[in-house]
């Protein structure tokens, strides 16, 4: 203090601004962003860490190999007379007609697997999946006719349906690359009668066409009978000249019942129809050329074209995708850590937990994808009460904000026991179940382990319509695990039946799941995020909009 | 004015000399503003000295060239209607006094030459940029710059072209001009009764035989014969003179303009090499000797033919302009002779004394200057013509000049000269000079049309150019070894197909472009070039290359060629850069990095072309299988073709004829 005090009240008031006011008011962006990372604790030197990497390269190197026997299509002897006739194969007429540099998102490579004890049926005879054209993303559904000349086994018409299915949910303009001789007809008792059979390809065309989704065909061979119905019921078909052919009845079946002889090219060839019958639109030369005029056909949608992220808007995971192999276990009785798959995913491992420490056993947070903001709903153990109630209120939370919805499923059930059913886990099971069922926003499934009984609904099992439903190699699928089931069997009196456990145990992989089309495939765990990206960009572009608070939930009981 | 002007003039390049003599003559007027009287390069080089020096100009267009950058480049621009306008002298006298315009400049060609025009200029009182008429028409009548020559002491080529015509007597006439000699009809043409004698021997023999040919081919008078000297192996060498009205001349330096197909100059250079400073000094007082004898003013050449076997050299003529290949001799001596043709029309001084310029020349080493032609060295030289689809120049600085008419865009029309640039090189020496020159036009990239860019790298790299072994017939004595095939590379072909994928308009976003699941994932795209190299025997053949991609970025690739092993090519990483039909790709193929251009012009027979290495390969991305039927175009593709501009003057056949191979169809 200066002897003379002149100013006696600035210096105290100075110093007591300086003492009291020590906290902060900015904080940088960076500093912000830092109580969202994920730290992870994996040692990819450990044994179980090997180990892992080990057991899930084994059962990778079976999926590679069943999935490119699967994609080789039909035999050698059918794919050399296929060519023979100057038609191009169903894969290469997929990417002759996807955009140059996009990926095409397959789905259920392993239809058919393994399915019909009289015949292989590779990929389930109709190759199907996301791909983009002209810069729409369509659903492309392509048969095979290498394949028992493209007939629609069972497995054929659900996997139509299927696309189908991901065309309407999605709001995604379909390509059929028609070349199929029409339902296989041993199996016509499973392919035509019921509801969810062949009929229901052609009610799926006239109300997704009433919806204003676009539906393309292009004719490369044969268009029999109900087949017909496929150019016939689109929106705009191409034929390929000499090649393709719609008739209702082909030459043989008209001469049986008319007496009537007549060419398959006079009956239905691309010629009478787009000339004299008027059943097609466009004339083609070959099939490259029918490409040409589809992805025409497409240019002309008028097709709203949403901006994605801008790829600088987000970051890769911090830490490598690949480390997903060490991670994840074969043996489902081991937990794994899911915030590791997480941190994986997720756009710059960045993820805002939300209720971190209560009901841990499930583990839900907001977080971003190639930029696309997502709720995950992942299992990190066995469902609790409490986990069951955070979840539904963290559904709700993302519904209500129009945000879609990540299931990361690694679950052998709910809580069992005195306990658990004293404090109502019935009831809260159903809170979560509830807000799974009603939440109308975009959801996505990935089976990253197990998927048990009551947890697969909670955790937006198949029946509960997420947008796509991926499968890990090691994940297995059922009621209960199959040692449980046997002991289950045993206890409740049946005589102990030692090839039950082994039956259940084939019945619960992921490759009998994808064989009968539960999934959409079984994914390689670092293509994860990439599978996530793909499919958030197909159910948020386009015509497709999310409105938040579009979602009216049912009762929930309290 | 005049008071300010040398102030001015000292401030530039040559401030010594020039206020020792300026007091002597008072008639300068300088020059404020100008018409250019040309097109294309020429009319913006002029421009540019004018704008440098705060001359207002004006410029002038035809129909044709309504869009060119000579017009856009001056304030003002005026129509001269159809093509051949630049040649209506009289339209022009005119449109200058109209327009109020104090001097011409004529550029090259056109009417920079006629003295009828230059007289008019004169007598409108339109100060004209370039030497006086009489001294042009002095020069332009061969007969008579002979005779002026003679009388001036400067070499002519000679000859006998009397009356007598007895045989000893030619002889004797032949004897006196030394063998070789050339024997000529006075009718003569096309060869006929001409015959090279190379020793005196076989004279009398040739003489009958040539007498007797010409009489069969020219009739009564076909065998009255003239003697000429005749040279083996001759160069074309030409000296740069300049001259003032007080009567000063200077030689900056000679150029040799030997290298020259179909009698057009391709490579011109200065200091002209192989030639020893006697000669050369003789040379540059010989054309100046000649310049003086015609009373000449402004910028001219006085070119002169060298006997390459006995170091002679002989008047040929003089071109009383400026010269195409004048930069050259600028890069040499250092000076800008656009402005030394204004400060001379203006009534000033030369700016540089003979020693000056001698000793630039010796400290400023060597120049080359290469006119790039659209033109098909491959086919003979056959002119082309088109749209300049993609236009990359090498970098230029003060030793990389470009003179160019034509930016990216432009096209160049059949209606006038195929000249699209110049670009002139400076070195320490002749083979510096040579090395720069071939790296500069290793950058220079054109599609569009066919120029001669290939070749001229080619030429920069023949040893007998370098060793400065050169003759007007350097071209076609080094045939063979100058159009050499090339051996296309199978990255070549590989970044052809990355570029082209990669020009296709879809914008990939994340996390389109990687692999995805199991199996087979990647997508393989083949594409089928077709070789349009056409010295090589492989012309036309058929190359497919297969791109797989695996990842973002990461790509196989499969090269297949008749009667070749398949080639494989692992992991390539390219990083393209695209714009509408063209790509740039900096491509780490497995040891090596690539950097290619790519650039697609679908509307010349989808051509591809690949820039790469500093090489230029051309290849035709094949149609698709339906794309003749489905469009109709079997008819067109089996139809003839006409190879360039032409006029056609009959039918021979009519619809319906049948004719067999080698019928003629039109003429």
């Amino acid at each position: 203090m200066p002897p003379t005090n002149s100013c006696p009240r600035r210096a105290p008031s100075h110093s007591s601004t300086t003492s009291t006011r020590s906290i902060a008011s900015y904080t940088a962006p960076y500093q912000a962003n830092a109580v969202s990372v994920l730290q992870s604790n994996v040692d990819t030197s450990s044994d179980e860490f090997r180990e892992n990497e080990r057991l899930m390269g084994e059962a990778m190197a079976r999926l590679e190999k069943l999935t490119r026997a699967a994609q080789a299509g039909g035999s050698a002897k059918a794919r050399e007379k296929h060519i023979a006739r100057k038609k191009m194969l169903p894969r290469d007429r997929v990417t002759a007609l996807i955009d140059p540099g996009t990926t095409f998102m397959e789905l259920s490579p392993l239809a058919g697997h393994e399915l019909y004890p009289e015949a292989d049926v590779p990929a389930g005879a109709i190759i199907t999946g996301v791909g983009v054209v002209e810069g729409v993303t369509c659903v492309i559904v392509a048969n095979d006719s290498t394949v028992k000349g493209g007939t629609y086994y069972p497995i054929t018409v659900k996997k139509h349906l299927r696309a189908q299915e991901v065309a309407k949910e999605n709001k995604l303009p379909c390509i059929y690359l028609v070349d199929s001789g029409g339902a296989n007809l041993p199996h016509q008792s499973d392919v035509f009668p019921d509801r969810e059979h062949f009929g229901r390809i052609f009610y799926n065309q006239a109300r997704m066409s009433s919806q204003g989704i676009p539906q393309i065909s292009v004719v490369m061979g044969l268009c029999t009978a109900g087949g017909a119905y496929v150019p016939a019921m689109s929106d705009e078909n191409i034929i390929v000249e000499k090649q393709g052919h719609i008739f209702l009845a082909g030459p043989p079946l008209v001469k049986a019942a008319t007496g009537e002889e007549v060419s398959a090219e006079e009956l239905g060839g691309g010629t009478l129809h787009t000339s004299v019958s008027g059943v097609s639109d466009y004339l083609a030369v070959d099939d490259a050329h029918a490409i040409v005029l589809a992805r025409r056909c497409i240019s002309n949608l008028n097709w709203p074209h949403k901006v994605s992220p801008p790829v600088d808007s987000y970051a890769s995971p911090l830490y490598p995708e690949s480390e997903l192999l060490g991670l994840a276990s074969t043996n489902l009785r081991k937990p794994f850590p899911i915030h590791e798959v997480i941190a994986r995913i997720v756009d710059g491992s960045h993820f805002s937990e939300f209720k971190r420490d209560f009901g841990t056993t499930l583990v839900t947070g907001f977080a971003q994808i190639y930029g696309h903001k997502v709720g995950i709903v992942a299992n990190n153990g066995i469902l609790f009460g409490s986990s069951a109630q955070k979840g539904a209120h963290f559904i709700e939370l993302c519904a209500q904000r129009g945000i879609p919805l990540v299931f990361l499923q690694n679950i052998s059930g709910f809580m069992v026991g005195a306990q658990a059913e004293r404090e109502g886990i019935a009831k809260h099971g159903a809170k979560l179940v509830t807000a799974v069922a009603c939440a109308e926003v975009p959801k996505f499934t990935v089976v990253v382990g197990g998927s048990y009984g009551a947890g697969n609904y909670g955790m937006c099992g198949r029946a509960y319509s997420p947008r796509f439903l991926w499968m890990w190699p090691n994940a297995r699928i059922g009621v209960m695990g199959s040692e449980q089931l046997a002991n289950v069997m045993q206890t409740v009196g049946q005589k102990a039946d030692p090839e039950l456990r082994d039956r259940i145990e084939r019945e619960s992989d992921a490759v009998f799941s994808s064989a009968r089309l539960w999934d959409d495939g079984v994914i390689p765990p670092q293509h994860t995020r990439r599978y996530l990206g793909l499919g958030l960009r197909a159910s948020m572009g386009g015509k497709n909009e999310i409105k938040p608070g579009d979602t009216k939930f049912g009762v929930f009981r309290m | 004015m005049r008071s300010i002007k040398p102030r001015h003039l000292r401030r530039r390049a040559f401030p010594r000399h020039i206020t020792t003599s300026v007091t002597a003559q008072p008639q300068i007027t300088p020059i404020t503003s100008l018409l250019i009287a040309n097109r294309g390069e020429i009319a913006l080089r002029i421009n540019k000295t004018a704008n440098r020096l705060g001359i207002r100009t004006t410029t002038l267009y035809t129909d044709p060239d309504a869009s060119s950058q000579h017009a856009a480049c001056s304030p003002h621009s005026i129509s001269l209607g159809a093509a051949n306008g630049y040649l209506d002298g009289e339209r022009i006298v005119r449109l200058t006094k109209q327009h109020g315009i104090q001097a011409l400049h004529p550029g090259y060609g056109f009417l920079s030459e006629n003295s009828v025009f230059a007289r008019r200029c004169e007598e409108e009182g339109i100060v004209f940029v370039g030497p006086p008429a009489q001294a042009m028409a002095d020069m332009g009548d061969k007969a008579r710059s002979k005779e002026i020559m003679n009388k001036a002491g400067v070499p002519c080529v000679p000859g006998y072209h009397g009356s007598d015509q007895g045989e000893m007597e030619l002889l004797n006439h032949a004897k006196n001009i030394k063998f070789p000699v050339l024997l000529k009809s006075v009718k003569g043409g096309g060869g006929k009764g001409m015959r090279i004698v190379m020793e005196e021997e076989e004279f009398i023999q040739q003489l009958k035989s040539a007498r007797a040919e010409a009489r069969a081919s020219f009739g009564e008078g076909g065998e009255v014969m003239l003697v000429e000297k005749y040279i083996v192996r001759p160069r074309h060498v030409e000296v740069q003179v300049f001259a003032d009205k007080h009567g000063n001349c200077v030689a900056l330096g000679e150029r040799d303009c030997s290298v020259q197909r179909r009698h057009q100059k391709i490579l011109e250079e200065s200091p002209a090499p192989n030639l020893d400073d006697v000669t050369r000094l003789d040379l540059w007082e010989k054309a100046r000797t000649a310049a003086l004898a015609v009373g000449y003013v402004g910028a001219g050449t006085v070119e002169f033919i060298l006997d390459k076997d006995s170091g002679e050299f002989y008047f040929m003529e003089m071109n009383t302009r400026l010269q195409v290949e004048h930069p050259v001799s600028e890069m040499v001596t250092g000076t800008d002779l656009v402005e030394w043709q204004f400060r001379v029309a203006a009534g000033e001084k030369l700016p540089l004394t003979q020693r000056e310029i001698m000793e630039r020349i010796q400290e400023r080493g060597a120049a080359i200057e290469a006119r790039i032609y659209a033109e098909n060295p491959e086919r003979g030289f056959l002119p082309d013509s088109g749209k300049l689809v993609h236009l990359a120049t090498p970098k230029t600085d003060d030793d990389v000049r470009i003179d160019a008419g034509f930016v990216e865009g432009d096209t160049v029309t059949e209606a006038y000269d195929g000249m699209i640039a110049k670009l002139i090189v400076r070195g320490d020496d002749r083979e510096t000079a040579i090395r720069k020159m071939e790296l500069a036009l290793r950058n220079y990239e054109v599609v569009g049309l066919s120029t001669n860019i290939e070749f001229l790298k080619r030429l920069c790299k023949s040893p007998a150019f370098i060793e400065g072994d050169v003759e007007t017939g350097f071209i076609e004595k080094w045939k063979a070894e100058l159009f050499d095939p090339v051996a296309v590379n199978p990255e070549v072909y590989v970044q052809a197909a990355l570029g082209t994928l990669a020009m296709s308009p879809a914008a990939i976003e994340l996390p389109h472009g990687g692999s995805l699941g199991f199996g087979r994932n990647d997508v393989e795209r083949t594409f089928s070039f077709k070789s349009l190299d056409v010295l090589s025997e492989k012309e036309g053949e058929v190359v497919e290359v297969s791109i797989t991609q695996k990842d973002n970025q990461l790509f196989d690739a499969k090269i297949t060629r008749k009667g070749e092993e398949t080639q494989f090519i692992t992991n390539i990483v390219p990083s393209p850069t695209s714009a509408p039909g063209k790509a740039t790709l900096s491509t780490l193929f497995p040891d090596t990095r690539i950097d290619t251009t790519v650039v697609q012009d679908a509307n010349n027979d989808n051509k591809i072309t690949i820039f790469q290495h500093g090489g230029k390969t051309e290849l035709s991305l094949l149609s698709p299988t339906w794309y003749e039927k489905a469009l109709g175009l079997k008819e067109a593709t089996a139809s003839v073709v006409a190879p360039m501009p032409c006029k056609i003057l009959k039918n021979e056949v009519n619809e319906g004829d049948r004719v067999v191979k080698g019928t003629p169809l039109v003429v």
